[in-house]
Parts: C-alpha cells; sequence; structure tokens
C-alpha cells in the first residue's frame, strides 16, 4: 500500500502558491463554496476511499486548493481515486461540495496538462465510434433478439461527434497522453 | 390501459453485461401495468465523461433529456449512475440560467433545446413513488418467508442529497428496504450498509474497491444475510462478477450470492428462476432457489 508510493515532502516554498488559483476554481460550478472550508475534516474522515490508504485525503485537497499549489494538484494522480460517493459533499458543515472541486480539478488536468487515465480514453473513443461505452458485437445483439428483448435504440454518431467538437472535447482527446494505474 | 408510462433508459452496461437485470426488471414492470416505451435513439448518459470535461457530460445527457422531452415522458432508469447524471443535469439546466445558455447554445447546434419539461427518476423511485406499496404487494403471489437478505441501494439513488430529493434519508435509506420487505423476506440491517460499492474508480486502482467490497461483503457475511440485493449494475458486478476475484486476493471465502431486487421481487411474483436468469448470476443462488422450490 502506501509504502509504494514515493514520499513527498511537506514543507511549501511560497513560490509554489499560486495566490490567484483560489478565485479562478471557486468561479468553476462545483467549487464555488471553496472558500468556505475551515479545516474540519468531516469529509476526510467520512471518506471511504481514505479509509483504505494512507494519501487521498480530500480535506487536504481543499487546503491544497486555498493555498493555491497547483503544480502539486494537477500532478499528483491521487486526484483519480475519488469515486463520486459524495458522502463528503452530503456531510461538509460548510455545504463544500468536494467531489465537486475534485471533478473541477481532474478536467483542468485534462485540458492543461493534457492527461488522462487510459481508460478515459478508451471510454471516451468508444462513445465516439459506438454511442455507447462499448462496442455491441453482432452476437450480442442477437441474443438480445433471441431472448425476447426489443433492439437496442440506435446512436446518432453524427451529433455525438458534434458535442464532442463542440465541447473542445475531441481535441482534447487527440491531445492527451494517458496514464493506467494509480498506486495506492 | 396502463397510466404509468415511462421512457426507458437502458444505459450502456446493463444491454452489455446484464441482461439478467433488464430482462426481470421488465418482467416484473409489465405485471405491475408500467409501461416502457423505447428510447427513440441513445448515446451514452455521460457519466464517464464527467471526469474529463464536465460540459461533455452536460450536454451528452441533456441530449436524452432533449429526446424525452420531445416524447413527453419522465424517464426511468435502472442504473444508479444514468439516474444521478441525468438527474443532475436535468436539476442544474432547469435552475441555472448561466449553465443551460451554454449548453443550449451546444445543441442548437444539433437542433435540439433543453426546456425542462420532464422528471429523471430511477427505477426504485418509480416503485415507491409510483407505483405504490399496495399494487406491489398485491402482484406478489409466492412470498418470500424465511427468506433473509440484506440490501446495498448504492450511493447515486441518495447522494448528493441537494439533487436527488426524493425523500429518501441518505443516512439511513429505507426505500429499498421496504421494497425487499414487500417480497416477504427479511430485510437484515448490517455495519456500513451506505458505503460505496467503489466500483467508479475500478478502472484506475483496484486495490481500494476490492478492500473495501471485502468489507461489505465481511459486514452482510456477519450478519448471516442468504443475499445481498442490488439497484445498479456497477455495485452488482463490484459485489457478483469481481467476488471470486475478491475472493482469491483475500484468501477468503464468502459465497454471497447477489441478486437484483427485480429478481427477488420477480421470485415473489411467482417467476420461475429461469425466467428470471437467476443461472446468470457469477455467484450461483443454489441454496436459495432450493429454498424457494420447497
Ligand atoms: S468537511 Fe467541508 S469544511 Fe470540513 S474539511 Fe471537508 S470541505 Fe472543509
Ligand atoms: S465523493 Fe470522493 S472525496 Fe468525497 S467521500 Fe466520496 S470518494 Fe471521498
Amino acid at each position: 500500500m502506501s509504502e509504494t508510493r514515493e514520499y513527498v515532502p511537506n514543507v511549501i516554498k511560497a513560490e509554489e502558491m499560486d495566490p490567484k488559483f483560489k478565485y479562478e476554481i471557486s468561479k468553476l460550478p462545483g467549487a464555488e463554496k471553496l472558500m468556505l472550508c475551515f479545516q474540519c475534516g468531516t469529509c476526510t474522515a467520512d471518506c471511504p476511499i481514505s479509509r483504505f490508504n494512507d494519501f487521498y485525503r480530500p480535506r487536504k485537497i481543499a487546503r491544497m486548493v486555498q493555498l493555491g499549489l497547483k503544480d502539486r494538484l494537477l500532478s499528483d494522480d491521487a486526484l483519480w481515486l475519488c469515486s463520486t460517493c459524495f458522502t463528503c459533499v452530503d456531510h461538509c458543515p460548510q455545504g463544500v461540495e468536494i467531489a465537486g472541486i475534485v471533478r473541477v480539478l481532474r478536467n483542468l488536468t485534462v485540458k492543461e496538462r493534457a492527461v488522462m487515465p487510459l481508460v478515459s480514453k478508451e471510454l471516451a473513443s468508444n462513445i465516439l465510434k459506438a454511442g455507447y461505452v462499448y462496442e455491441f458485437p453482432e452476437s450480442r445483439l442477437k441474443r438480445r433478439e433471441m431472448r425476447g428483448l426489443p433492439p437496442l435504440p440506435k446512436p446518432n454518431l453524427e451529433d455525438v461527434k458534434k458535442i464532442f467538437e463542440l465541447t473542445g472535447s475531441s481535441e482534447m482527446l487527440e491531445k492527451a497522453k494517458t496514464f493506467e494505474k494509480v498506486k495506492s | 390501459m396502463s397510466e404509468l408510462k415511462y421512457l426507458v433508459f437502458l444505459g450502456c452496461v446493463i444491454p452489455y453485461r446484464l441482461a439478467s437485470y433488464e430482462i426481470s426488471a421488465r418482467k416484473v414492470l409489465k405485471k405491475l401495468d408500467v409501461e416502457l416505451v423505447e428510447m427513440p435513439e441513445f448515446n451514452c448518459c455521460g457519466f464517464p465523461m464527467d471526469p474529463i470535461n464536465h460540459d461533455l457530460m452536460l450536454t451528452l445527457a441533456a441530449r436524452n433529456l432533449c429526446l424525452a422531452e420531445k416524447q413527453n415522458l419522465d424517464i426511468l432508469t435502472l442504473c444508479n449512475g444514468c439516474f444521478s447524471i441525468l438527474n443532475e443535469t436535468n436539476k442544474v439546466l432547469a435552475e441555472d440560467k448561466d449553465v443551460r445558455e451554454k449548453i443550449n447554445g451546444h445543441l442548437s447546434e444539433i437542433g435540439m433545446e433543453f426546456k425542462g419539461t420532464i422528471k429523471v427518476k430511477h427505477l426504485v423511485h418509480v416503485l415507491v413513488e409510483d407505483v405504490g406499496f399496495e399494487k406491489i404487494k398485491d402482484a406478489v403471489k409466492k412470498p418470500l418467508a424465511n427468506l433473509r437478505v440484506a440490501q446495498h441501494g448504492g450511493c447515486h439513488i441518495v447522494r448528493p442529497a441537494k439533487h436527488v430529493n426524493h425523500g429518501d434519508d441518505p443516512e439511513n435509506p429505507t426505500m429499498l428496504k421496504n421494497l425487499i420487505r414487500l417480497t416477504g423476506a427479511e430485510c437484515l440491517d448490517y455495519m456500513d450498509e451506505t458505503e460505496c460499492c467503489g466500483n467508479p474508480i475500478i478502472g484506475v486502482n483496484e486495490e481500494v474497491p476490492f478492500q473495501m467490497a471485502r468489507e461489505k461483503l465481511e459486514h452482510v457475511r456477519a450478519v448471516k444475510a442468504q443475499a445481498l440485493i442490488t439497484v445498479c449494475p456497477f455495485c452488482h458486478m463490484m459485489y457478483d462478477l469481481n467476488q471470486p476475484r475478491i475472493e482469491r486476493a483475500f484468501n477468503e471465502k464468502f459465497g454471497i450470492p447477489v441478486l437484483h431486487y427485480t429478481q427477488l421481487l420477480g421470485l415473489a411474483m411467482g417467476f420461475t428462476p429461469e425466467q428470471l436468469l437467476l443461472n446468470q448470476l457469477r455467484v450461483k443462488p443454489t441454496e436459495l432457489v432450493s429454498q424457494i422450490q420447497q
């Protein structure tokens, strides 16, 4: 578990802090309440992911964003461990939506650092090809029919492609490097 | 004539991997006079795209909502993930003018517009709020007396509370428990019932979700439940499909069958295990089936 991860020194240098970061982040949907975090730790205490490793800590993420430690945040793949259970969102006494902040940071990593999990890239390219996250082989569609199930609704691939383009996602996908696993 | 009519949103995972869920759901809903209309067209709800681009997720989801609006039908999902994404998008676009205008800008390019005229419901919400306990009770012909099960409803049909709004208590959800009790089975309490299955991160890390699932299965075993009941394909795969791998990873033996709620209800309605595809489960519910057939 924890011994497989590198030890990152905790001393923060002044030049690491980007004072504007917290304002940029709290403008984005889901992260609006960031500045209300008073570090009570409820989110970390109740986070199921935090229970099973020694480094994914939602409270720490909130503080790091407040301090503007952008580089550390966006280069840490721990960000991809949130399972979006929303326990932290429901329990935070200040109404901070940690899951929303984590999503904002992930989106930013993809946009600015051009990196995403391999699985996300695969799912995205499947959606572009099939409209679904899987490409259904003929045999599976036949089996549906044999079981008396109605045919699967058809995808509208033209629209899907347009949506990827309109939201800047096609370009993001093309550029993005990938990583396979997050060590824990 | 059926009064309850929904556009059924199957999602991707159920038709690809869990025919047992789809088939049992269609069977029990038909018995309850719920009419399902198929989606005229489909694209992924957007759930797996939220981590990489929130606007992509919102637009993919909104496109599905527009299709439902055109038919003037509420959406019924069988998947917690689809429910969560479609419901969140439906709420956020209705309430936040800026987001709505932005997403409608994208949608106008494909000849669509979000209006906010329909609702999104998960199977559990439809059964509790629209079908009602009386009707379900009447449809139970073979009560599953002496059966003791536990439930895992999953996160996204109760959390985050600010979006879900179906009256169930996220700290102590009772909707699925009450639905289980209608089948005649006993629904047991166990430790940490509301804990997440962990499946959303399995693509980047298996160790953490496996430990979470192991703990869940231990808690379920501790109360001697004969089966775990789920209402989401992701939770189901975590505990059923992955159970043998979890057993190997921790050198444990659980052997806990994981049934879709619709299979449990189907059995209580008198459908056979074969009709409900119980044989498709990874962990075979052999004991449970023979107890029911006695
Ligand atoms: S629960 Fe809320 S206020 Fe407390 S540390 Fe977490 S985000 Fe901050
Ligand atoms: S949503 Fe993410 S950060 Fe929040 S409690 Fe769940 S796993 Fe932890």
